[in-house]
């Protein structure tokens, strides 16, 4: 990999259910350590196009390329599995409903994948499971059933989970969007330090402070398009396009209200 | 003739040791039916058609027809083909089968029902659609049906009175021993009787631990 090659590069990426385009023709470059924020209204294709990253909703068209490895490569079935597998352990994924096993304890949570696919001893994954947790705050919970916690401790668990297989880019799903307003800010919070770490992460949201205060890039999609990319003060503060401005104007009236 | 209990000290011990077997062949089938169950369930909504149907021909007859002749094909009819099987393993297959096309039914609804974020979550972290199944959707499809999975291992203990008629000599058969030597039936069958509802009063008490502790993992 030379300098050149961008860290993770979406090339127009497309997808269509039958005759309807979700998603038409996307590029998008991401930097090391960059962190771009997703926005739009729902059925913008938004969250098709983050799951398209790992491979989750396979595009139809298009190529996604992390680190030089096309993460949607066309193989095989058993060589492709083979294949997304591996990718996968590198892309992080924190999902709007938290989906944590809740079979199994905090600590499981976090160890499963781990153990499973690095062949982590069980002292190894447990030292794992108690970095990871203390990084997002919920080393006390560590014995707690998922059942037991709240959804911004939900949330905060299923960040650590994802940051256990130690990947190279984090993808959000609108990470805040099923808790309460008063847990937000706990998630948020955990954002914000991965930032400072300068951890890569693509951020679907409807915060748009959040994504103003955090992100370094800002897209706006809608109906399957880029409308309008930028730097925060530029799409938030003078955006060119009059579907972002009606967008962010609608938005706004209804926190207001 | 009025009833006379005072014979029934002398076959206790009979009684007893079929009281034994009939434990020792529900909890085999149980455990078959259960592990089978999962096996079955899993075949039928993820192993490709090749596989698929023809289990799901094997299940349409051990659902649709009776068990006494299922345990009948499997002791007498298999010793044509040259498999002879002890009494008790014939009866443990049969009752073991049996059980598990029931139980599968029950499974393949349960993992139908896990969030499908579930299988997407631990995909997300690079597990395979197979690792995934294994540790995370089959666990919770298997905690949701315990319940009624006991409520099945129930009317396993209650069936196996049919393994008496390929001569496995648990409780049923026992009694009938009995009876063939004192002409007491009323009296031995009684004793069978309770005998069976200390069994199923215990299975019942296991169950209800089993469930308290899934309860525990919610």
């Amino acid at each position: 990999m030379n300098d050149k090659t961008p860290f993770l590069d979406i090339r127009h990426a497309r997808k269509s259910y039958g005759s309807l385009e979700v998603i038409k023709d996307i590029s998008l470059t991401v930097d090391r350590g960059e962190i771009v924020a997703i926005i739009g209204p729902s059925g913008s294709g938004k969250s098709t196009f983050l799951r398209a990253i790992n491979d989750l909703d396979p595009l139809t068209g298009g190529e996604v390329w992390l680190e030089g490895t096309q993460v949607n490569k066309k193989l095989p079935h058993r060589q492709y599995e083979k294949h997304i597998n591996q990718v996968r352990q590198d892309i992080g994924m924190v999902f709007q409903h938290f989906n944590l096993f809740p079979h199994l304890s905090v600590r499981g949570n976090i160890t499963l994948a781990p153990k499973m696919l690095k062949g982590l001893s069980d002292a190894d994954a447990n030292k794992l499971a108690e970095e990871q947790l203390d990084r997002v705050g919920m080393l006390d919970r560590i014995d707690f059933m998922p059942s037991q916690l709240s959804g911004g401790q939900k949330q905060r668990v299923a960040i650590a989970r994802a940051l256990a297989m130690k990947p190279k880019v984090m993808l959000f799903d609108e990470a805040t969007s099923a808790l309460d307003p008063e847990l937000v800010e706990e998630v948020n919070q955990v954002m914000k330090k991965l930032a400072s770490e300068h951890m890569t992460m693509i951020i679907v949201t409807h915060e748009m402070g959040f994504a103003e205060s955090v992100c370094d890039r800002v897209l706006f999609m809608d109906q399957g398009v880029v409308v309008e990319e930028g730097p925060p003060s530029v799409i938030f503060r003078n955006p060119e396009s009059e579907r972002t401005r009606n967008f962010l104007r609608k938005h706004l009236e209804g926190v207001r209200s | 003739m009025g009833l006379d209990f005072s014979v029934v000290p002398k076959f206790m011990d009979v009684i007893l040791l079929g009281g034994l077997w009939t434990v020792a062949i529900t909890v085999c089938a149980a455990l078959l039916s259960f592990f089978g169950g999962i096996f079955f369930a899993v075949v039928a909504l993820y192993a490709p058609a090749v596989i698929r149907l023809p289990m799901r021909a094997f299940e349409w007859v051990f659902m649709g027809t009776p068990l006494l002749l299922q345990l009948f094909l499997i002791y007498f009819g298999l010793v044509q083909v040259g498999i002879d099987l002890p009494a008790f393993v014939a009866g443990v297959i049969g009752l073991g089968l049996h059980f598990a096309v029931y139980n599968s039914e029950l499974i393949q609804t349960a993992i139908v029902a896990v969030d499908k974020g579930q299988m997407e979550a631990a995909r997300t972290l690079g597990l395979s659609r197979g690792q995934a199944l294994r540790k995370v959707v089959v666990p919770q499809a298997v905690r949701d049906v315990i319940p009624p999975i006991g409520n099945n291992m129930i009317a396993l203990l209650k069936d196996s009175a049919l393994v008496s008629v390929i001569g496995v000599s648990e409780l049923t058969l026992s009694a009938q021993l009995a009876i063939g030597r004192t002409y007491r039936p009323f009296e031995f069958y009684l004793v069978a009787a309770v005998v069976y509802y200390i069994i199923n009063l215990g299975m019942e008490y296991v169950l209800r631990k089993i469930e308290r502790r899934i309860a525990l993992a919610r």
